[in-house]
């Protein structure tokens, strides 16, 4: 059985309460880090660690913790609970059944970063995740964990739940930061970045929910020991959110470098393809992320393999199709997502996801043009590196790979005015609405 | 009418974060709960308690799609349609909800009981298809679920309704 840290005991009766957690070891490494740590130390155990950022960018945590600028502004830490990355469901589980984890997380990094307030943005739609959250913060209040003076330490930590309202563009960092402080989440100019000028033009540090929650293992078990699960570039476990057209879809803890044959087929997990069909496509970090063929699925899940096939590790979320997937279909659900999620500030990406999702709709529903595909080509290359934050440049991914793996299928819908593959194979449509 | 107790939160909350201006989401959530949506006295005791003007709570109120800017129904569903709901044929969930309810997508019934909404990702993708009604989970929906779910809903509602005549 491989290494679990953050799904060990997820499923244990009563982990979601304080003394639940306890009962599982739970606030041991906080105890550890305020006695036998200075905050200086532990920036150098996440830094040897290796730890990578479980948000999207996999950029090193302890490094980013090193940034903060030194003056004499308040500092701040932001938990990215906003999760709404297509194909995710990784922090929700945390949130929903392992609260404490994440505030044990939350309360080292104050510790380690020398931030005395704390923000826990959590997405709007996940209730139950809130509600959790405020509890275990309302717990650790009781218990000493957070408040002032902790456990002895002289540490002071006010920690805030703050619910989002619906707005994707809010798990960019500084679209989170805006609507922390109670505007319209639209992302700022960067830099400067948020180590720097962030919430309240205070420094600020930002990582994501499942990054929050793997430190408690770290300084409990030591730096060596997480380095030595995973790759040497990617090291440790991290939470494979595994979706669509599988046998036994859910969330799977792997360390990093798994194969993603692994992950889909072995009967522990994925078991396999639905219907056993055959593989066609994979989505591996959540559909901001590059499609890849299935002549990919050896590939082992770490951020610099993953990088080599031509595409990214993302938020984890692994999407799978079987052969029946029309893959215009598919790109065209996706880019609907960036056209309702983009948040308007700027034209590329707005007008961008707008004219895409329009010419996709009719290439899906056959009244496509031959030069739609191309067409759809220029209009990436126009919203690609000249948006104002990535969420334009995500957009592009499914449509740019799907091209590239299969124009063929794209061709098709043109020539022959019907999808080539799934259920309406041979449907003639009669135009219908445009997308809105 | 906002109650006075609620007015007393968003005044609570608009000092516990470091900038008042921070608790005009959370307040204007308690405004919603009060009223059931956005209103014109919503915004303005939102206005009040926190320091701001009705045109700026107005323009964040309006950003988020949580802040309902119309009555819902008293059973707010949504459906997620997103890439791995729709592998999953979230489509013909939406489809049979239309059809059970006789309203299209985005639309509430006349009667003032359902809205049906189709939702963007909602984190519950290794158990598509998914919905939410009033913000809770229903997940792994097929369409017999689905019937049932609307059976339980009608008999709730029509209960309350003949609870509130008596």
């Amino acid at each position: 059985m491989p290494e679990l840290i953050i799904t060990k005991d997820i499923d244990a009766p009563g982990l979601d309460s304080l003394e639940g957690y306890r009962q599982h070891g739970g606030y041991e490494a906080l105890g550890k880090a305020l006695k036998e740590y200075q905050p200086d130390e532990l920036v150098e155990m996440v830094k040897k660690s290796g730890l990578r950022g479980r948000g999207g960018a996999g950029f090193p945590t302890g490094m980013k913790w090193s940034f903060p600028a030194k003056n004499d502004k308040p500092r701040y830490l932001c938990c990215n609970s906003d999760e709404s990355e297509p194909g995710t469901f990784k922090d929700r589980m945390i949130m929903e059944k392992n609260p404490h984890q994440l505030i044990e997380g939350v309360i080292i990094t104050c510790y380690a970063c020398h931030i005395s307030t704390a923000f826990i943005y959590v997405r709007g739609e996940l209730a139950l995740a809130g509600r959790q959250i405020q509890r275990a913060i309302e717990e650790a209040y009781t218990a000493g964990f957070i408040g002032k003076n902790i456990l002895g330490s002289g540490f002071d930590l006010d920690v805030i739940m703050h619910r989002g309202a619906g707005a994707y563009i809010c798990g960019e960092e500084s679209a989170l930061m805006e609507s922390l402080e109670g505007r319209r989440g639209y992302p700022r100019l960067k830099p400067p970045f948020p180590a720097a000028i962030g919430l309240y033009g205070g420094p600020t540090v930002i990582n994501n929910c499942e990054t929050l929650a793997t430190l408690p293992a770290i300084v409990k078990n030591g730096a060596e020991w997480y380095a030595s699960l995973g790759t040497e570039k990617s090291t440790g476990t991290r939470v494979f959110c595994l979706s669509g057209h599988v046998k036994k879809p859910g969330n799977y803890e792997l360390p990093l470098g798994t194969p993603l044959r692994t992950l889909i087929y072995d009967e522990q997990y994925g078991g396999g393809i639905l219907d056993d069909r055959q593989l066609k496509a994979i989505i591996p970090g959540g559909s901001s992320t590059f499609i890849l063929g299935a002549d990919k699925v050896d590939t082992p899940l770490d951020f610099e393999a993953i990088a080599t096939a031509g595409s990214m590790l993302g938020s984890g979320g692994v999407i799978v199709m079987h052969e029946d997937t029309c893959i215009v279909g598919a790109v065209l659900r996706m880019v609907e997502f960036y056209r309702d999620e983009s948040c308007g500030k700027c034209t590329p990406c707005r007008e961008g996801t707008y004219w895409m999702t329009e010419i996709l709709h009719r290439l899906e529903y056959g009244h496509g043009r031959e030069s739609d595909i191309d067409l759809l080509m220029d209009i990436c290359d126009n919203i690609n590196g000249k948006s104002f934050c990535p969420l334009g440049d995500a957009a592009t991914s499914p449509v740019t790979s799907s091209i590239k793996l299969f124009r063929e299928e794209y061709e098709y819908h043109v020539r022959e005015r019907h999808c080539m593959v799934g259920p309406n194979v041979g449907a003639q449509f009669i135009a219908p609405a445009p997308g809105r | 009418m906002i109650s006075e107790q609620a007015k007393q939160r968003m005044r609570d909350l608009a000092v516990r974060y470091p900038v008042a201006r921070s608790a005009v989401m959370p307040a204007l959530y308690i405004a919603q709960q009060e009223e059931g949506y956005i209103t014109q006295e919503a915004l303005e005791a939102v206005a009040e308690a926190i320091g701001l003007t009705v045109d700026d709570v107005e323009s964040i109120a309006t950003f988020y799609t949580m802040y309902y800017q119309r009555p819902p129904g008293k059973k707010s569903i949504k459906v997620c349609t997103s890439i791995s709901c729709y592998l999953r044929n979230c489509d013909a969930l939406v489809s049979h909800f239309e059809e059970r309810l006789g309203v299209k997508r985005g639309e509430t019934t006349a009667d003032g009981n359902y809205t049906l909404l189709t939702a963007e990702c909602l984190a519950s993708c290794g158990t598509a298809p998914v919905l939410q009604v009033n913000d809770e989970f229903v997940e792994n929906v097929t369409l017999e679920m689905a019937d049932t779910l609307i059976d339980e809903w009608n008999s709730e509602l029509c209960q309350n309704l003949s609870s509130q005549k008596i």
